[in-house]
């Protein structure tokens, strides 16, 4: 079974302590929610998982199936399996979205004998499902898009690019609630004993239906609270105060 | 649908190719195969030698000689790139690698030929090309026409060749479009200039394949003058070819050629270079067009490497209706200036020219657009569009257009517009996170950012450009 470890991981930007002490641990076939108040450091942890250069590691690691990730570069950590579902994704002026995504399936899946014409057939389809029509193929990623439809293809990319561990980060922002019903479907869907997911939000909402095992609360830079869906209830009924407090 | 699909596959199979390629293909050095040098330095004995060496008509020598003067006349430039750089005392100004001159590869000496055949000339020669010329250093080895062209009356070798062969044709078009008192640059090229290609088509021909000539400068420290003139006879069709490389040295070495292209009544011609200099070479050519009524001129340009580059292909519409279009890529890397843009001179009515320029600089490379558009009074009707467009990789990179007009006829029509864009870490990570490498990321960028003038591009040079700047990128990468 696969494994990714978080250990006492600390982590600066700017020369900014942002994150201070984070632990988990996940295993495929888990669903772990991490829920925390804004700023408290949620996107930051997943951009520190992923690799982004612009934040260094000061203390702790990150193990994905006992090897150690965090001297690896993000492209490493994507081959490992690691995927992030942006918060707010990058628009990237001139890159084909349909480019991109069979350059990045054949980074990561070197092996796969997987012919072009039936990659291209999967991605029609599968942008289909999440409510896209096939003009986005040949757009420019992200660029132009709307806050939904750049969720919206945040979840075509993991559907094509078949992540291990998949980090979603406030997946639900911008979409309306049919929309947010699409997708968490497709996340649903996509869910096996194979994967694990990270699902980053300030809020109860998606965890309606997307149900967690697990939430880390993440304050200030620490987790200081574990358990199972009954806090996310609790958060839903009274903030995060009660958790300041304790 | 199934043309983008090959497209794709183009693109995959250029980056397998990406992984393939060592990245030092083509900056290997051969050992110095150069038999005879002038030494360093540059006065009127070694002019004369030159003259002497090719054994030169007499006109030549003196205009040579009277090119040393405006050279020796005229200042280095100072309005642009910093150029102290250029060793003026320490270069040698001619380089020949043989005696021989052959039609036949396999005459050429092995380790030129090599080098040629590990730059795909041969294979290309067979595979698309009406003719072609290999210049290595100073003069041509090689020169072949197919022979249903030869037939035709096309002429197509080295330039020494026909000044030895067709003096009165080449003295009819030898620096009228550029002459030596131009620039300094022209001017040294006047004194020293040895090689280029002569192409002479006649009129009515129309050659459906292209002609190449591929120059390789091997040696340090030294400087590479070569002259070309391609002449399309009234209603004739010609598509050149120039690709050149260099193997990195410490020492810069110098390129300043010059190429005249003269375009008659109802002809076209399109002129298209790839030029990837090491990162130890001044690139200052001399390029300019006459195009006469109802003729057509098209340049396609595309600059990689080199320290400094200054390069502004010109047009001069002589005639009514005369059209010229430019299409020029720079990209200037890590420690690179590119100077480079276009001008165009509107000399009769109803004359139209177009100006496409697209620049990519990364980390402190420095991409300058510089610009001419000029209508004369009478030039009535006139059109011209030019669009500049760059993209900035990394936030330290730098990008900055001169476009200069001066339109003396109130019936011109003109439009400028320009767009920079700027790819940083964020767009960079976000495609690293999906699991291609930084130079991979980084080449997706430019080639999309390139995707509308690939489209315009003829297929070749789409190919050889994808090539080289994955091989750019991929640079950048291992030194990174
Ligand atoms: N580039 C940066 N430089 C300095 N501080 C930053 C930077 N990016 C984020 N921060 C700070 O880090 C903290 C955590 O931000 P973030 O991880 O986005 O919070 P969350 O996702 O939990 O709302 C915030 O206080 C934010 O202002
Ligand atoms: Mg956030």
């Amino acid at each position: 079974m696969t494994t990714l470890e978080v250990k006492n991981l600390a982590a600066s930007i700017n020369g900014k302590q942002i994150l201070k002490d984070v632990s988990f641990t996940m295993h495929g076939g888990e669903i772990h929610a991490l829920m925390g108040p804004n700023g408290a450091g949620k996107s930051t942890l997943g951009y520190v998982l992923i690799g982004h250069p612009d934040y260094v590691v000061t203390h702790g690691s990150i193990k994905l199936d006992g090897v150690e990730l965090v001297d690896k570069l993000p492209e490493e950590r994507a081959k490992a399996g690691l995927f992030l579902a942006y918060q707010t994704p990058v628009a990237v002026q001139g890159v084909k979205l349909s480019t991109f995504l069979r350059m990045a399936y054949n980074q990561l899946h070197p092996d796969s004998k997987m012919k072009i014409q039936d990659f291209y057939d999967e991605l029609k389809r599968n942008l289909n499902k999440v409510g896209l029509d096939e003009t986005f193929m040949s757009r420019s990623v992200n660029e132009g898009f709307s806050g939904g439809e750049r969720k919206r293809v945040e979840i075509l990319q993991m559907m094509m690019l078949k992540p291990r561990f998949v980090i979603l980060d406030e997946i639900d922002s911008g979409l309306d609630v049919d929309a947010l019903k699409m997708v968490a479907e497709e996340i649903k869907k996509y869910f096996s004993d194979q994967v694990g997911f990270l699902i980053i939000t300030h809020y109860q909402r998606i965890l309606k239906n997307i149900e967690p095992g697990f939430v880390h609360i993440l304050v200030d830079g620490k987790v200081v609270m574990e358990g199972g869906n009954d806090i996310s209830l609790r958060i839903e009924e009274d903030g995060y105060d009660w958790i300041r407090g304790a | 649908m199934v043309v983008e699909y090959s497209r794709e596959e183009e693109l995959e199979r250029l980056v397998h190719e990406l992984k393939t390629v060592k990245t030092s293909d083509w900056e290997f050095h051969d050992k110095d195969n150069s038999v005879y040098s002038t030494g360093k330095g540059l006065n009127k004995k070694v002019v004369e030698e030159i003259s002497e060496i090719k054994k030169e008509p007499d006109w030549m020598r003196r205009l040579r000689l009277k090119a040393l003067e405006i050279f020796e006349s005229k200042p280095v430039p100072t309005w642009g790139p910093d150029l102290s750089g250029i060793d003026w005392e320490n270069t040698s100004y001619y380089n020949r690698p043989d005696e021989r001159k052959t039609n036949n590869w396999d005459e050429v000496p092995d380790q030129i030929k090599d080098t040629f055949t590990k730059l795909g000339i041969p294979e290309m020669e067979q595979k698309y090309l009406a003719g072609s010329v290999a210049q290595y250093d100073s003069e041509g080895v090689y020169h072949n026409l197919k022979k249903v062209w030869e037939d035709k009356g096309v002429v197509f070798m080295d330039l020494d060749s026909a000044v030895q062969k067709y003096p009165d044709l080449v003295k009819d078009y030898y620096c009228r479009a550029v002459p030596a008192s131009d620039n300094k640059f022209a001017a040294l090229n006047g004194a020293v200039w040895s090689g280029g290609s002569f192409l002479y088509v006649p009129k009515g021909v129309q050659i459906d394949m292209p002609l190449q000539t591929y120059f390789r400068m091997n040696g340090e420290s030294t400087g590479q003058f070569e002259h070309t003139i391609v002449v399309a006879d009234e209603g004739s069709k010609v598509h050149y070819i120039e690709g050149c490389t260099a193997p990195r040295y410490e020492k810069n070495s110098l390129h300043s050629a010059i190429v005249e292209i003269y375009v008659k009544k109802n002809a076209k011609a399109r002129y298209t270079s790839v030029q990837n200099w090491s990162k130890s070479v001044y690139n200052m050519p001399t390029k300019r067009s006459w195009v006469d009524e109802n003729a057509n001129m098209e340049w396609v340009g595309g600059s990689l490497g080199s320290k400094v580059t200054m390069l502004y292909p010109s047009s001069y519409l002589r005639g009514p209706r005369a059209t010229a279009s430019n299409l020029n890529i720079s990209l200037a890397g890590p420690g690179t200036v590119k100077d480079t843009g276009a001008k165009a001179i509107h000399l009769a009515p109803y004359t139209q020219s177009k100006i496409v320029a697209k620049s990519i600089s990364i980390e402190d490379g420095k991409a300058i657009y510089r610009g001419l558009l000029r209508v004369n009074k009478g030039a009535t009707d006139a059109k011209s569009r030019v669009q500049c467009d760059a993209l900035l990789i990394n936030d330290e990179s730098a990008s900055l257009t001169f476009p200069h007009d001066e339109i003396y006829d109130p019936t011109a029509t003109f439009s400028h517009e320009a767009s920079v864009g700027r790819i940083g870490t964020e767009e960079l990570t976000y495609l690293r996170s999906r699991g291609l490498t930084e130079d991979e990321a980084s080449s997706m960028i430019v080639l999309g950012f390139l995707d509308d003038v690939m489209r315009e591009i003829p297929m070749e040079f789409a190919v050889e450009m994808n090539r080289l700047i994955k091989l750019e990128m991929n640079k950048l990468g291992a030194v990174g």
